[in-house]
């Protein structure tokens, strides 16, 4: 079908201060496309739907294969990668909106800024002596190996933060992605050297207790990762770290 | 110690070197496009190679070196090239000992798996999603540096130039903030370039969206070298789609995918109804020994001549297919699914099919970049290793031209990025222990002036006909049809003629947007011009380059070999000795006894054979050349060339049986 279009509403804002608005396009079909081909048709004639010439969309992506977490945004209301949102399997007119938990830089580019600073409050690292050559490092349990891939496939796009109920500007929470992270590096042989440090941070205010359970992240993450059970596993941890530390174990 | 050094990219180059240079005290600011998480790297799937020989098949790193060498067509310096490979082992237990989620074996050793271009196991892998992995674990170390205060990161700024002093050195740089277009200028006492690929260049191509090449082509403008622009490797499977092409990994042939299309062009039964005696496994069909490994280029010519002059292509369409379903891979579903996921992953997400129940559908796509910023190969006679021809500036990565020749090896990439950052750090370091002076307040700001100028003329374009992006369509179109896999010299003239028309019509666009937060299609304007110059160095490289090697093919100057059974020992023909003898004497070295005659003598060679020889020697001699491209302001780039040294072994003519 030559003449089968893509309804697109999109949510737009000229910059951090000022007010959005919504305008309507209409991009022409092609097989396989997703969301991302059709910002690209937008972009090579950037007039509405009602003929209103317009400055482009702005929008972040990168690899748009789904492995750098770049694309995130509100499609018809579900917080995913805008790469592999398929156009034919969304309903239309197809819903743009940016993340709402980040503050908008324009149109649909959000800054997700406090995502990598919480990575540092959680010691997301394995604290390694040097580069220098040092030999191999611990042998590894292939199934524990594949646990711990789950986790290290985490790209940072935001997701279950966005759909968290418990994620917003009035609480102190970190968030899941960051709990999964911790998680992971204290499943490390050698990261879990600093399980303490990272258990201490959860422990305190906006830590694993302001977990509402309410599992949305489990349900929107792209990769799949089981946010809920490190989620349960630090909840746990944390519970023991704070009896030990009360009684100066 | 005084002194800071300034890295362009977080990809895996540039956090390898940044890692280096903060190891040792001294502080880094790291500039990225995007946040350095979600760099390019991210995107390589199969593995990083490693001749840990865990698989007691008595492999060394000097049988890797040699595969590198042999895979691209002996263009690289071989020096490197035996660094690299030699170095390789202990960068796989570093990003172990990093935490890499690297795949283990029964007892949890690492696990190795095969790649093209090698007859060994010798791909590290972690799933399907390596260069994630490695990316996060390098990532990781950044941040606890950056924690500790001696990295500063600006993310969101993109870089505009280099900053030299009236000697021609650099001091600094200048970048520009995306989110609100402020324009600054950087003081550093040593810069490295590890800005990645230029995939934007090719339209759409298994590149991420912000490897436009742009920054690598702004360097070259300001006088750094291009170094074997026109290398380009085209991957052989990826999934062609309207955004982009999506990289299907080597790893699936690896694991014992098999590339394959019907014997009849007329049959149009779905691929699973196709019995075995009616399909054309073509590559293990024509090269019985590598099969369906053999090196990108050969595999990505096959798959293009059966498409393209053979019309044999799935239902006429361009696309061959890709198989690695169980019965024919051999392997288990769960077996594929814990050391694919991530590959099958993509297809299914993508392609809405599943590669476990159904072969999958590909095509080349424009993948790597072997060429790229001119850097030194020695740390002497004034050179430092990964410093370009600007004194101070450095790079590495895909930005840089060395360690893969002609065609670069499946898992060489990330073990490169690594090396080279590696490689940088520590001489950057040194660098600025003699060089840790600023330059007059006067040339950091006149640059600024400048960038100031070019931004705002570009801002001002508002009145054109063109559209920025619709003139980038067009660039990646022709780039696409005359620069990658089958190149001609009509067809390079032709190509040089449309970049000439592109940059004519570049100064029409309409950039439609003069407002300052995160202002896309002004940085993408400022991007194209970049691409339209970089292009150049590509074409008129390829135009000029009258032979065949690695990924460049041109068929007019193809050596026509010999029948099967007139193919000998190289060794054994006369060419052949005479040449070794004469690169022995320009190199001053003496090849292991392994290169050279065997001493049984072995058997005469055909004469067919003899004179294939000849002809193959007149050819190295004359083309065994890096190609250095400088850039000419409105008009086509010049060309020099440059003798590749040979310090390791001789080449030898590439046939893969």
């Amino acid at each position: 079908m030559a003449d089968k279009k893509v309804h697109l509403i999109i949510k737009r804002q000229e910059n951090p201060d000022s007010a959005p608005y919504w305008e309507e396009f209409e991009v022409p079909h092609t097989p396989g496309m997703n969301v991302i081909s059709a910002l690209m048709e937008i972009r090579l004639n950037p007039v509405t739907r009602d003929g209103k010439h317009v400055r482009p969309v702005t929008w972040d992506s990168g690899c748009l294969e789904e492995v750098c977490g770049a694309c995130s945004m509100r499609i018809n209301g579900r917080p995913r990668q805008s790469c592999s949102a398929l156009v034919d399997q969304l309903e239309q007119p197809v819903r743009l909106e940016p993340f709402s938990k980040f503050p908008v830089l324009r149109d649909l580019m959000v800054d997700r800024t406090p995502m990598f600073e919480a990575l540092k409050r959680v010691k997301a690292w394995v604290p390694v002596d040097g580069t220098y050559a040092m030999g191999s490092g611990e042998k590894i349990d292939p199934d524990q190996q594949g646990t711990m891939y789950k986790y290290s496939e985490c790209m940072t796009c935001g997701c279950c933060l966005e759909a968290c109920p418990q994620y917003n500007d009035k609480s102190a929470f970190i968030g899941a992605s960051a709990i999964g992270q911790a998680h992971l590096f204290n499943m490390n042989p050698t990261g879990k050297n600093l399980k303490k440090d990272r258990l201490d941070e959860l422990m305190g205010p906006g830590g694993v207790v302001d977990c509402g359970n309410a599992q949305n992240c489990v349900r929107v993450c792209p990769k799949g990762i089981p946010l809920t059970d490190a989620i349960a596993a630090i909840g746990g941890e944390v519970t023991v770290h704070a009896v030990k530390k009360l009684l100066r174990l | 110690m005084s002194g800071r050094v300034i890295i362009i990219g977080g990809g895996l180059a540039g956090l390898a070197a940044t890692i280096k240079v903060a190891e040792a005290g001294v502080p880094v600011d790291l500039f990225s496009v995007v946040p350095v998480k979600r760099s390019h790297s991210v995107c390589a799937q199969g593995g990083i190679n490693a001749a840990k020989n865990m698989k007691g098949e008595g492999d060394h790193p000097n049988i890797h070196t040699t595969d590198t060498l042999f895979g691209g067509e002996y263009l690289a310096d071989q020096s490197l090239v035996q660094n690299m490979c030699n170095d390789a082992p202990n960068i796989i237990d570093l990003l172990d000992r990093m935490g890499v989620t690297f795949n283990r074996t029964a007892e949890g050793f690492l696990d190795f798996r095969r790649f093209g271009g090698t007859l060994f196991n010798r791909t590290a892998f972690a799933g399907a999603t390596t260069g994630q992995q490695l990316m996060y674990a390098l990532d990781e170390q950044v941040r606890r540096y950056e924690a500790q205060g001696l990295v500063e990161k600006y993310e969101y700024w993109e870089f505009m130039s280099v900053v030299k002093d009236g000697q021609g050195v650099c001091r600094g740089v200048t970048a520009m903030n995306i989110w609100n277009r402020e324009m600054k200028v950087f003081k550093g006492n040593a810069v490295c370039l590890c800005t990645g690929g230029p995939g934007l260049v090719f339209g759409k191509s298994t590149n991420s969206v912000i490897n436009t090449g742009a920054a690598a082509s702004r360097a070259w403008q300001q006088g750094v070298w291009y170094g074997n622009g026109e290398f380009i490797q085209v991957h052989p499977t990826s999934i062609p789609g309207a955004d982009k092409l999506r990289l299907i990994s080597e790893s699936v042939r690896g694991e014992g995918g098999r590339v394959w299309v019907p014997k009849s062009s007329d049959d149009k039964r779905d691929a699973v109804d196709i019995p075995e005696e009616d399909r054309d496994y073509f590559l293990e069909r024509k090269y019985p020994k590598y099969g369906n490994l053999v090196p990108r280029d050969v595999a990505t010519r096959e798959i293009f001549s059966m498409c393209v002059n053979e019309n044999r292509g799935i239902n006429g369409e361009n696309m061959v297919y890709l198989d690695i379903t169980p019965p024919r891979s051999g392997k288990d579903g769960d077996v594929l699914e814990r050391k694919l996921g991530g590959v099958f992953e993509i297809y299914r997400k993508f392609a809405g099919d599943d590669p476990i129940q159904r072969p999958m559908k590909i095509f080349p796509g424009m993948h790597y970049s072997m060429g790229g910023l001119w850097v030194s190969p020695e740390d002497s006679n004034g050179h430092v290793k990964q410093m370009t021809n600007v004194p101070g500036l450095f790079a590495a990565g895909e930005a840089d031209f060395q360690y893969h020749g002609a065609n670069r090896l499946g898992a060489n990439s990330l073990l490169s990025c690594i090396f080279g950052g590696f490689t940088a750090g520590p001489r950057m370091v040194e660098w600025i222990k003699s060089n840790s002076g600023e330059a007059d307040s006067s040339v950091y700001q006149d640059e600024l002036k400048r960038q100031e100028e070019i931004n705002k003329t570009v801002l001002a374009m508002n009145s054109g006909k063109e559209n920025a992006f619709a003139i980038h369509r067009e660039l990646g179109q022709s780039m696409t049809a005359q620069c990658t896999v089958v190149r001609t010299n009509e067809g390079l003239q032709q190509l040089l003629g449309k970049l000439g028309e592109l940059e004519q019509r570049w100064s029409d666009i309409d950039v439609n947007d003069d407002s300052t937060p995160v202002n896309q299609s002004f940085a993408f304007t400022r991007a194209l011009y970049d691409m339209i110059q970089l292009a150049k160095a590509m074409a008129k490289g390829a135009l000029q380059r009258n032979e065949c090697r690695g990924a460049h093919y041109k068929p007019e100057f193809d050596l026509e070999k010999p029948e099967k059974e007139q193919l000998g020992d190289h060794r054994l023909t006369q060419a052949y000795k005479k040449f070794v003898a004469e690169l022995e004497k320009k190199h001053g070295v003496t090849y292991d006894s392994k290169f050279k005659e065997p001493d049984n003598g072995g058997d005469a060679v055909a004469p067919e054979f003899e004179q294939y020889m000849e002809k193959w020697v007149e050819q190295q001699k004359q083309w065994s050349k890096t190609t250095l491209a400088t850039w000419k302001e409105g008009a086509e780039p010049d060309i020099e060339y440059r003798d590749v040294v040979m310090t390791c072994e001789p080449p030898k003519p590439r046939i893969y049986k």
